[in-house]
């Protein structure tokens, strides 16, 4: 943003609805709006910000005969408890896991296969692709998991086919020591295809006359890809490693509780299976729900974090 | 520019060809074998069959004839229609108030809209909210905890914004009200937009799965993902092989036939919504 001297823009009678008036006059003219706003900020209100103050239990020995006003503080207790916890450290080790797995292998395959469809010179064949790529994101985990059951489980149709070559590659799909990276390879067929969308807009929003220009100075397609493409989506890039950031602590929560049976708990039990476990079922609530907040807390911070590290780069960011 | 050496286009025809077999090919398997019949599937040792040679319907008129799959389905169809109406009627309503300019209070509106990315309540909150209001073990806790999408009140608020204003200047000169101009011009002029959010919204009702595990405890209320799960993963999927055994049909069949089952709404819908969704996620995206 350097030209911020251009005069500001004329302040014409386009302005239909003037911010004058008494309170009185303008809430006699927008009552319908203020009607019409009323379901959507009722909902907000019940199920977010009444709920983000409910985390005050994680402050709380909470019974739920007393309900939360009535149970009494205590202070950073659940914390302390909640960091003394093997199984609270399994989680998050695993979440870590999971997450730097899928920054290594997920984040990048929705930029590859954008670029190889951008390459493609056929658009029928192009739409094609798409459509079927596009398609696995729209279907729910309890069938990306059935799906995956079926080729590559005990009795699926590649495991036997590998078998009967010579080549055993056991139940997949129950083997705790290569689950991360199942995991990681579901969340890849489930929604590498859909992320193209936007990386696919980022290299159609490159001016044309960059690659000419670039092929003209006799830049081959490496170049090309390298100096014109690749520079182009790198606002698009950063802004969703941004929002990737902010979700570190979030990895697939249902396709974890659909596969806790097969896999065990050990290897599959993330910060949001943990919450679920030890609070809902088990009735710790405190203590979850002191694992929640910190969840949502690291969440924004890095969000924040991260924004103001990309405008040090020189970056738009996610918002200003 | 130069033409792409023949090694260069073989590498990405396989390359995609690879990519494509991959996802459509557990697809094809899982309708191949729920069409396959009890004798095709002893022939195949049980397991499953990508081309049935006499495919049938067996498996889909047993599990569609009343039990707990036919009684899931309607619920699900039940949840999706009522949940998309009512999430549809609230999203417009708000993102159509929050797209008027010089609105009163249209700001502090947005913020409470925008605030809401930022952050989760955390799912124990959640729950003892929902709780609270008396929700557990009714199909509202489907719905109303999930009512408002803030991602679709941006997305249908940027598409009311970008209408021409002259239009409603126009409505308003003529004496019609805020509410007659959602109905007659914002509205007629965002079919695009409305559908691709309606769509948006049916897809997640229908693929509901946590939420019904979470507030309902009452297997008889369970909508069709949950059912699938008892299908397929649950007990080695007894459920599946008790109805298999009573009608003699291959579990393998009745498994995917209620896989298939759970998945076709949301292919049925699924060119619809590809007409339009790139659009709809790209304004969604930029105004954002």
């Amino acid at each position: 943003m350097v030209a911020t001297t251009a005069p500001p823009p004329l302040e014409v009678e386009t302005e239909v609805r003037p911010q004058r008036g008494s309170l009185r006059e303008r809430l006699r003219r927008d009552w319908t709006l203020l009607a019409l706003c009323l379901p959507g900020v009722l909902y907000f209100a019940i199920f977010f910000y009444v709920p983000v103050l409910g985390n005050v239990i994680a402050f709380k020995d909470y019974a739920p005969f007393l309900g939360i006003n009535e149970s009494p503080w205590v202070g950073l207790d659940n914390f302390t408890m909640l960091l003394a916890e093997p199984e609270f450290w399994t989680a998050v080790g695993n979440t870590l896991q999971i997450t730097a797995l899928q920054l290594v292998l997920y984040f990048p395959a929705p930029i590859a296969l954008a670029l190889l469809l951008n390459s493609l010179v056929g658009h029928r064949i192009k739409r094609f692709i798409q459509s079927v790529v596009y398609l696995p994101h729209f279907l729910s985990w309890v069938v990306v998991v059935a799906m995956f059951q079926q080729v590559i489980g005990g009795a699926g149709t590649v495991t036997n086919f590998l078998n009967s070559h010579g080549i055993t590659i056991g139940n997949l799909m129950s083997n705790p020591d290569t689950f991360k990276l199942l995991a990681t390879a579901q969340v890849i067929w489930k929604d590498c295809g859909w992320g193209t969308i936007i990386f696919l807009a980022a290299i159609t929003a490159i001016d044309m006359n960059q690659y000419e220009a670039a092929a003209i100075d006799g830049a081959d397609w490496k170049r090309r890809l390298w100096h014109v493409t690749l520079p182009g989506i790198r606002p698009v890039v950063l802004m969703l490693l941004i929002l990737r950031l902010g979700d570190i602590l979030s990895v697939g929560f249902e396709q974890m509780v659909l596969q806790r049976d097969a896999v065990g708990a050990a290897a599959s039990e993330v910060i949001d299976t943990y919450v679920y476990y030890h609070g809902v079922i088990n009735g710790d609530w405190g203590a979850s729900t002191a694992a929640g907040l910190m969840k949502g807390v690291i969440g924004a911070a890095l969000i924040y974090a991260a924004n103001k590290l990309a405008h040090k780069f020189g970056e738009q960011g996610i918002y200003r | 520019m130069e033409r792409p050496t023949i090694a260069g286009r073989t590498l990405k025809f396989v390359v995609l060809t690879a990519i494509t077999l991959a996802v459509l090919y557990p697809f094809g398997l899982a309708l191949g074998t729920s069409l396959t019949g009890r004798e095709e599937s002893i022939a195949n040792g049980g397991s499953y069959v990508l081309l049935p040679l006499h495919p049938t319907l067996e498996a889909y008129k047993v599990v569609l004839s009343g039990g707990a799959v036919t009684r899931a389905v309607l619920i699900s169809i039940s949840i999706t229609v009522i949940g998309t109406a009512a999430s549809l009627l609230c999203t417009v309503f708000l993102g159509y108030a929050l797209s008027r300019r010089g609105m009163l209070f249209g700001k502090p509106i947005l913020l409470m809209v925008l605030a809401t990315f930022l952050f989760t309540p955390g799912m124990i909150p959640s729950y003892l909210m929902v709780k609270e209001l008396g929700m557990i073990d009714t199909y509202q806790a489907l719905i109303v905890p999930v009512l408002v999408n803030a991602f679709n009140v941006v997305v249908v608020r940027a598409f009311f914004q970008n209408l021409p204003e002259e239009l409603f200047e126009a409505a308003r000169m003529d004496g019609a009200g805020e509410w007659r101009m959602l109905w007659r011009i914002a509205l007629p002029l965002s079919k695009a937009v409305i559908a691709v959010v309606g769509l948006f919204y049916a897809v997640s009702y229908w693929n509901t799965f946590f939420n019904a595990i979470l507030y309902l405890n009452d297997q008889a209320k369970h909508p069709i993902q949950v059912v699938l799960r008892q299908y397929i993963f649950r007990g080695n999927a007894q459920a599946g092989a008790d109805i298999a055994v009573i009608s003699n049909l291959p579990a393998a069949s009745v498994q995917m036939a209620v896989l298939i089952i759970a998945l076709i709404p949301i292919v049925i819908v699924y060119p619809f919504l590809q007409k339009y969704f790139t659009k709809g996620v790209l304004t969604g995206a930029i105004k954002g």
